[in-house]
């Protein structure tokens, strides 16, 4: 797997009008794609340290990625969802965003 | 056999040693500058430490770069920048070996990108490959990064209450 997957992200077509638009919660979702660089044990790590998460439940995200090429790790609305794709493109994550 | 020394331990006082030979060290020392001037180029590689936040939208990906971009180089060259003031120090906080470690992984993924490797083992590498340098530091930094990896997630406590 390679992470030109992320080419096959689903194109969003219900794009908001202007900042008037108030989106509800939650409907924003962050997936970290598979990429043959970056180490098993530094993806799991990454997610501990950004999210918070428990080695179990990094480690089951990090085995998603690894064996069906991409998994949800965070959702919100979109401004953290920005911030959290920022912060894994910052650690070298592949991580796109988009609307649930 | 010999038996190899682990480079990075974590001490009871929450920082980590750097039990880094010298020979490693002068292999280290050559790429903090190697990669700030990677930064500062155009190398194609780079797309892959500044990857597309929203898959196929060009609008949104050009919106979002604008936005972050700069403050993505920052965080970077920072690292970098800790990396090379302490790559002699024999004991660094957690905040330097993170910064280490950032920057070995952006080394990785610009030297990963530019050998196309792939999940598979390592293929073997000849000595005549005019690749064959880039691969034993690739290989040399991921081997280091784990070790790195491993001290750091130990002093991660999963229920979230402070160490000691």
């Amino acid at each position: 797997m390679s992470a030109a997957n992320a080419s096959t992200a689903p194109v969003e077509v219900d794009r908001p009008v202007g900042d008037e638009v108030v989106e509800p919660a939650r409907v924003w979702v962050v997936i970290v794609w598979n990429d043959p660089i970056n180490l098993m044990s530094y993806v799991t790590f990454v997610f501990q340290k950004l999210f918070g998460y428990s080695r179990d439940k990094a480690t089951k995200l990090m085995l998603d990625v690894h064996t069906k090429g991409k998994a949800v790790v965070s959702s919100g609305t979109r401004e953290k969802a920005e911030f959290d794709t920022f912060r894994l493109h910052a650690h070298g994550l592949w991580a796109t965003m988009q609307r649930d | 056999m010999r038996k190899v020394q682990r480079r990075v331990k974590r001490t009871r006082r929450g920082d980590y040693e750097l039990r880094i030979p010298r020979v490693e060290r002068e292999v280290l020392r050559a790429l903090p500058s190697r990669l700030r001037d990677l930064l500062s180029s155009d190398d194609p590689a780079l797309s892959r430490l500044f990857p597309p936040a929203y898959g196929d939208d060009a609008e949104r990906n050009e919106e979002f770069e604008r936005l972050v971009r700069g403050d993505l180089l920052a965080h970077r060259m920072s690292s970098i920048d800790v990396m090379e003031a302490t790559i002699d120090a024999e004991r660094v906080d957690e905040e330097q070996l993170l910064a280490w470690l950032g920057a070995i992984n952006d080394l990785r993924l610009v030297l990963g990108t530019r050998l196309e490797v792939t999940e598979e083992e390592p293929p073997e590498i000849l000595d005549s490959d005019p690749e064959a340098g880039a691969y034993a530091l690739y290989y040399y930094l991921g081997w280091l990064q784990e070790q790195v990896i491993e001290e750091l997630a130990s002093g991660i406590d999963p229920a979230g209450a402070s160490n000691t």
